[in-house]
C-alpha cells in the first residue's frame, strides 16, 4: 500500500517538474527559441486535450460501468467536430485571428455590436456552467487521494482529510495559473508555460489510461479475446443505444467542445497557425480514440473484481491497488491528477480573462469617471483584476465543492455543465453564418435558454427539497402543471438530461431567430456582422472607420501606454509612425491606424472595452456611408464596376464608329476628289477643244464666208465664256474659303432677293418649274449682302430646275421663324437626294447621280461658304418626297431699322 | 505549354475534390455514429440488445477508420493552399 505521505511527495515532485516546465517554455519563448516545439502542431493537439478532464479521466469508467457504451458519445461530439474542422472551427480560427478574440464571450459581444451586455451576460453564465466542474475536478482529485488514504475506498473518516486536500489543491492551482497565466497581459497571445504544462500533462493522462487498460487486458483478463468474452458476460454486456439520448449527448458534447471558454481558449485563442487545426482535425479525434478505449474493459473488469458498492468513478484507481500494482495505481493516480489540474488551469484563464475584460474593466473605467484618460497604470490594474478573478474562480469552485459535500457522480455535473456553456451556441454559430442575427436575438436567446437550464437541469441536480422544492418537481413552479422541471408543458416521461437539453436548446434558438427577425441592428452591429460572416473575404482588417479628426495621437499614447506597457506601446506607435513614412515622433491619428491601435488594445482587454476606450478619447465613432455601402452592399460595387466597363465598351464601340464614318467619308471624297479632277480636265478640254479647232480653221482656211467667221468666233467666244464661269467659280470659292471676300452689307427686302432669283434662274433655263411661294411671309428686311444671297438663292433654284425628276416640277419656296433664326426652305417634289449623298452634298465636286448635267458640282459648296460668311448656315434636310434646302439666317442681319427704310 | 496547364489544371482539381471529401467526412461519420445505432436495438429485454463487444469493434472501428482518411485527406492538402483550392468552391458551396 502506498502511504498517503509518499503519494503527496510525488505528486509534489510532479508539480515542481510542471513548474519547471512551464519556467523552462516560457524563457525559452522570450528568448524567441523552442517554437519548432512551443509553436508546432503536436503541442496544439496535446493542449486540445484539456477537454479530457478528470471528468472523462475517472469519470467515463464509472459512467460505462452504469450506463455501458453511452459513455463515447462524449468522446464522438467532439471528434466529430475537429473532423468536419472545414466548417465551424476553420471560421471560428479565422474570425479568431482578425479580430483578435480574447474569448468565448469577446467574441459573441464583438459580433453583435461589442456589445458589453452581451459580454457580461456569457461572462456571468460561463462561471455559473463552469464552477460546478471546477467543483468536480477537486472532488475528483480528493476522491482518489481518499482511496489511498485508507484501505478500504468506503470507509469514513476521510471528510476532513477531503476538504483540507481540496483546499491545497485548489490553493496550488490558483498559484500556478497566477504564475504562468498572468505573466503576459496580452491574452491574445499564447500563454507558452501553460500550454506547454498542459502538453506534458496530456501525455501523462494518456500514457496513465493506457497502462492501466493495458494491465487490465493483458495482466487480468489475459488477452483481448477474454476481455471481450468477459464483456458481452458482464452485467453492462448487452447494448442498447437509447435513441434520444444518444444522439443529444453526441450533440451536446460536440455544442460544448465549441463552447467551453476552456476550449475556446485553446481552439481559438492560443491558436497560432491554421494548419495546426488540419492537423489537429486527426490527431485529436485518435487522442480521444485512444483516450476511451480501455474504458469499456476497465469498467467490466471493476464491476468483475471490486466488491458491490464501491465507487465505479475510482475503477481506475482501485483496480490496480487491489492487485497490488502500487506503482501502476500511482501513475494512473497522476493521470488524474493532470486531467484535473490542467482542465483548472485553462478553464480558469479563460475564465479569468472573461472577467477581467468585461466586468472589472468596464466598471474600473466608470468608476474613474474620466476613464481612460487619466493617469495611473491599466495595466497593473487588469493584471491585478486577472489574478483576483483566477482566485475567485477557484475559491467559487472550492465553495461549491464544499457545498456540495462531493456529492453526486461525477459524469451527471458534467454534463450539467456541458449543458449550461451549449447554451452559447446558437449566438455563436448564428454569429459567423448569419448576418440577420441581432444583438436583442442573442439577449433574448441566451436569456431564455439560460433561465430554462439552469430551471430544468441545474436546479433539478441538487435533489428535490434543496433548491427546488419537493412541490415544485411534482406540481410545477406556482403551481403550474405546464411548469414542471423535469416535464416542461405537461409533457412527460423524457429522459431529463433530453428534456432539459432539447427544451432549453430549441426554445433558445426559436427566441433568437424569431427576436432577429424583428428587431433591426445598428450600423456597428451589422458592420460586424457582415466581418464575421464574410470573414474569407475581410480577412485583412475591420472595416469600420474611426473620425479621428479630434483626437490628438498624444492621447493615445498615454492610454496605450497604461494598456501595453510603455515598452510595447512605443514600439507599436514607431512602427506605424515609420510605416507613414514619418521619421521619429507620433504616426498620424489615422482611421486606419486606430483601427490597429483598437485591434492592439482589444487582445488585451476584450473588443467591447477596447472599442470604449477608443471612444472616450475620440469621442464616439462614426460609421460613414460609404463604410455601410462597403460592407452592406459589396455586390453594388461589383455591378458599378461592371456597369462602369460596359460604359466604357460602349464609348469605345462610338468612337469606332464615328471613326468608321470618318474614314468612309474621307474615302468618298478623295474619290470624289479623283474623278472631280478628270470631269474638270474634260471640262475645260471641252471648249478647249472646240477654242482650238475653231480658231485653226478661222487661221488656216482662207476661203470662208464672213458669215462662216463671225459664226466660229461666236463660237470661240462663248467656249471662252464657259471656260472663265467655270475658273470664277473656282476663284470665288477659293476666295471665300480663304476668308478673303469683301460684304457689301445694307438692307434688303427678302422677296426682293428671291424675285430676282426666281426670275434669273428661270431665264436661263428651258425646263419648266412652277414655283409656290407666300408673298407676305416674304416681307422682311435684311441688313447683309443681297447679291451674295441672291446667289444662293439661284443656286438652289436652278438646282431645283436642274435636278428635279418629277414628271411635273414643283418648288415651294417657304419663309418662317424658327425662334431668332429665319429659315428660308426650298422643297421640290423631286426623289430627292440618295442617303449615301446627304453627308457629301455640301463638299466640293460633289456631283451625285446625273452625270449628263454639266456643273461642276461647285454650287452647293460656294452656297455653304457665302452663307458662313453671311453668319448663316444651309442644310439638307431629308424627307420623304422630295428635298429641301433651307436656308437659316441669323435674324441679328434682319434690319432694325426695316420699317423707317421702307418708308422711305 | 499546354501540357503544363494540364496539369496544374488537373492538380487543382484534385485539390478541390479532397477539399469536398473533408468537407463530407463529419456528415459521413455522424450518420454512421449517431444514426446507425440506434437501428441495432429493435427488441425488448437483453436479449435483442447489441452485444457490447460488437458495439466496441463498430465504433471504434469507424473511428479508427475516420482518423486514417482525416489523415491521409490531410496528407494530400498538407502543402497546399487551402483557402486557393477552395474559394472557387466556397462560392457554389
Amino acid at each position: 500500500m502506498v502511504s498517503l505521505n509518499q503519494l503527496i511527495g510525488v505528486c509534489l515532485v510532479y508539480v515542481a517538474g510542471l513548474f519547471l516546465v512551464a519556467f523552462l517554455a516560457e524563457r525559452a519563448a522570450i528568448r524567441g527559441r523552442g517554437d519548432w516545439l512551443l509553436r508546432s502542431p503536436l503541442v496544439y493537439t496535446l493542449s486540445l486535450s484539456i477537454y479530457c478532464t478528470a471528468w472523462t479521466f475517472y469519470g467515463a469508467v464509472g459512467y460505462a460501468a452504469r450506463s455501458g457504451m453511452e459513455f463515447v458519445t462524449i468522446y464522438l461530439g467532439p471528434s466529430l467536430v475537429m473532423i468536419g474542422w472545414w466548417w465551424v472551427l476553420r471560421r471560428l480560427v479565422r474570425i479568431g485571428r482578425s479580430q483578435r478574440v480574447t474569448s468565448v464571450a469577446d467574441l459573441i459581444s464583438a459580433r453583435y455590436g461589442k456589445s458589453n451586455v452581451l459580454a457580461i451576460m456569457i461572462t456571468i453564465m460561463a462561471v455559473i456552467g463552469v464552477t460546478p466542474y471546477i467543483a468536480l475536478q477537486l472532488q475528483s482529485v480528493t476522491l482518489s487521494l481518499s482511496i489511498f488514504a485508507s484501505p478500504d475506498p468506503d470507509a469514513g473518516g476521510a471528510a476532513l482529510n477531503n476538504a483540507h486536500a481540496a483546499f491545497w489543491v485548489a490553493g496550488g492551482l490558483a498559484l500556478f495559473t497566477v504564475l504562468f497565466g498572468t505573466r503576459n497581459l496580452n491574452a491574445n497571445e499564447r500563454h507558452h508555460g501553460v500550454v506547454i504544462a498542459v502538453a506534458v500533462e496530456a501525455v501523462v493522462k494518456l500514457f496513465a489510461l493506457l497502462a492501466v487498460g493495458a494491465f487490465v487486458v493483458w495482466g487480468i483478463a489475459g488477452g483481448l479475446n477474454e476481455t471481450l468474452a468477459r464483456i458481452d458476460a458482464s452485467s453492462i454486456g448487452g447494448w442498447q443505444a437509447q435513441g434520444g439520448r444518444w444522439s443529444a449527448l453526441i450533440f451536446l458534447s460536440a455544442a460544448a467542445f465549441l463552447c467551453l471558454p476552456r476550449m475556446f481558449q485553446v481552439l481559438v485563442v492560443e491558436n497560432d497557425d491554421e494548419r495546426h487545426l488540419q492537423i489537429a482535425s486527426w490527431a485529436f479525434p485518435l487522442y480521444l480514440m485512444l483516450m476511451s478505449l480501455f474504458v469499456v474493459p476497465i469498467a467490466v473488469t471493476g464491476l468483475d473484481l471490486m466488491p458491490a458498492g464501491s465507487n465505479p468513478d475510482l475503477y481506475v484507481l482501485s483496480i490496480p491497488l487491489s492487485q497490488g500494482h502500487n506503482g501502476l495505481a500511482m501513475f494512473a493516480f497522476l493521470g488524474g491528477f493532470s486531467s484535473a489540474t490542467s482542465m483548472v488551469i485553462v478553464a480558469t484563464l479563460a475564465l479569468s480573462t472573461m472577467m477581467s475584460n468585461h466586468i472589472v474593466m468596464p466598471v474600473w473605467l466608470k468608476l474613474r469617471g474620466g476613464g481612460a484618460q487619466q493617469s495611473g497604470d491599466v495595466r497593473g490594474v487588469i493584471i491585478r483584476a486577472r489574478r483576483l478573478s483566477i482566485l475567485l474562480i477557484i475559491s467559487l469552485g472550492y465553495l461549491y465543492y464544499r457545498a456540495s459535500g462531493g456529492s453526486g457522480a461525477l459524469a451527471a455535473i458534467g454534463l450539467i455543465s456541458f449543458g449550461g456553456v451549449a447554451q452559447f451556441l446558437p449566438a455563436l454559430l448564428g454569429g459567423i453564418f448569419w448576418r440577420g442575427a441581432t444583438r436583442m436575438g442573442a439577449i433574448w436567446g441566451l436569456g431564455i435558454g439560460f433561465m430554462l437550464w439552469m430551471f430544468t437541469m441545474l436546479l433539478p441536480s441538487f435533489g428535490p427539497g434543496a433548491a427546488l422544492s419537493q412541490g415544485v418537481f411534482d406540481h410545477g413552479l406556482l403551481g403550474l402543471g405546464v411548469l414542471r422541471p423535469q416535464a416542461l408543458f405537461g409533457i412527460d416521461g423524457i429522459d431529463p438530461t433530453v428534456h432539459a437539453i432539447w427544451w432549453s436548446l430549441s426554445l433558445n434558438t426559436f427566441a433568437f431567430a424569431v427576436v432577429s427577425f424583428f428587431t433591426f441592428p445598428h450600423p456597428l452591429e451589422r458592420l460586424q456582422g457582415a466581418q464575421f460572416v464574410n470573414v474569407f473575404d475581410h480577412s485583412s482588417g475591420p472595416a469600420h472607420g474611426w473620425t479621428v479628426a479630434a483626437s490628438g495621437a498624444e492621447d493615445l499614447m498615454i492610454m496605450s501606454q497604461r494598456i501595453l506597457g510603455a515598452t510595447e506601446a512605443r514600439a507599436f506607435f514607431e512602427r506605424h509612425a515609420r510605416w507613414q513614412g514619418a521619421t521619429g515622433g507620433l504616426p498620424r491619428p489615422t482611421p486606419a491606424f486606430v483601427q490597429a491601435l483598437e485591434r492592439e488594445l482589444a487582445g488585451s482587454v476584450g473588443a467591447a472595452t477596447a472599442n470604449a476606450m477608443i471612444g472616450q478619447i475620440i469621442g464616439g465613432q462614426a460609421l460613414s456611408v460609404e463604410d455601410l455601402m462597403a460592407v452592406a452592399d459589396e455586390s453594388a460595387q461589383i455591378h458599378e464596376y461592371s456597369s462602369q466597363l460596359e460604359a466604357k465598351s460602349r464609348e469605345l464601340t462610338e468612337t469606332a464608329q464615328e471613326l468608321g464614318h470618318a474614314n468612309q467619308k474621307l474615302t468618298q471624297l478623295s474619290l470624289q476628289k479623283d474623278s472631280f479632277l478628270s470631269q474638270i480636265s474634260h471640262e475645260l478640254r471641252t471648249p478647249m477643244t472646240s477654242i482650238r479647232s475653231f480658231s485653226q480653221i478661222l487661221r488656216d482656211t482662207d476661203a470662208l464666208t464672213g458669215t462662216e467667221k463671225t459664226r466660229f468666233a461666236s463660237i470661240i467666244h462663248t467656249e471662252t465664256i464657259r471656260l472663265t464661269r467655270l475658273l470664277d467659280d473656282l476663284l470665288d470659292l477659293s476666295v471665300m474659303e480663304n476668308g478673303e471676300v469683301s460684304l457689301n452689307s445694307k438692307p434688303v427686302n427678302l422677296r426682293a432677293v428671291i424675285d430676282q432669283a426666281v426670275m434669273t434662274s428661270r431665264a436661263g433655263s428651258s425646263n419648266v418649274i412652277t414655283v409656290h411661294r407666300t408673298p407676305e411671309a416674304e416681307e422682311i428686311v435684311l441688313f447683309t449682302d443681297g447679291d451674295r444671297l441672291a446667289q444662293v438663292f439661284i443656286n438652289l433654284v436652278t438646282n431645283a430646275i436642274k435636278y428635279c425628276d418629277a414628271a411635273k416640277p414643283e418648288l415651294t419656296i417657304a419663309v418662317r421663324r424658327d425662334d431668332d433664326v429665319i429659315v428660308v426652305a426650298f422643297t421640290d417634289n423631286g426623289s430627292g437626294i440618295p442617303a449615301d449623298g446627304e453627308g457629301i452634298v455640301f463638299e466640293k465636286f460633289a456631283r451625285l447621280c446625273n452625270e449628263d448635267v454639266d456643273g461642276a458640282g461647285l454650287g452647293l459648296a460656294i452656297c455653304r461658304e457665302i452663307l458662313t460668311r453671311l453668319g448663316g448656315e444651309i442644310r439638307y434636310v431629308s424627307h420623304v418626297g422630295g428635298a429641301t434646302f433651307e436656308v437659316r439666317l441669323a435674324t441679328s442681319a434682319e434690319a432694325e431699322t426695316s420699317a423707317s427704310l421702307l418708308s422711305v | 505549354m499546354p501540357r503544363t496547364s494540364l496539369f496544374l489544371e488537373r492538380k487543382s482539381y484534385r485539390m478541390r475534390r479532397i477539399m469536398d471529401a473533408i468537407r463530407f467526412m463529419p456528415f459521413v461519420c455522424a450518420a454512421l455514429w449517431m444514426v446507425v445505432p440506434l437501428m441495432w436495438s429493435g427488441g425488448q429485454g437483453a436479449h435483442a440488445a447489441t452485444p457490447l463487444s460488437a458495439a466496441l469493434w463498430y465504433i471504434f472501428g469507424i473511428w479508427a477508420l475516420a482518423v486514417m482518411v482525416s489523415f491521409a485527406l490531410w496528407w494530400r492538402i498538407r502543402s497546399g493552399d487551402v483557402d486557393a483550392a477552395v474559394s472557387a468552391a466556397d462560392t457554389s458551396a
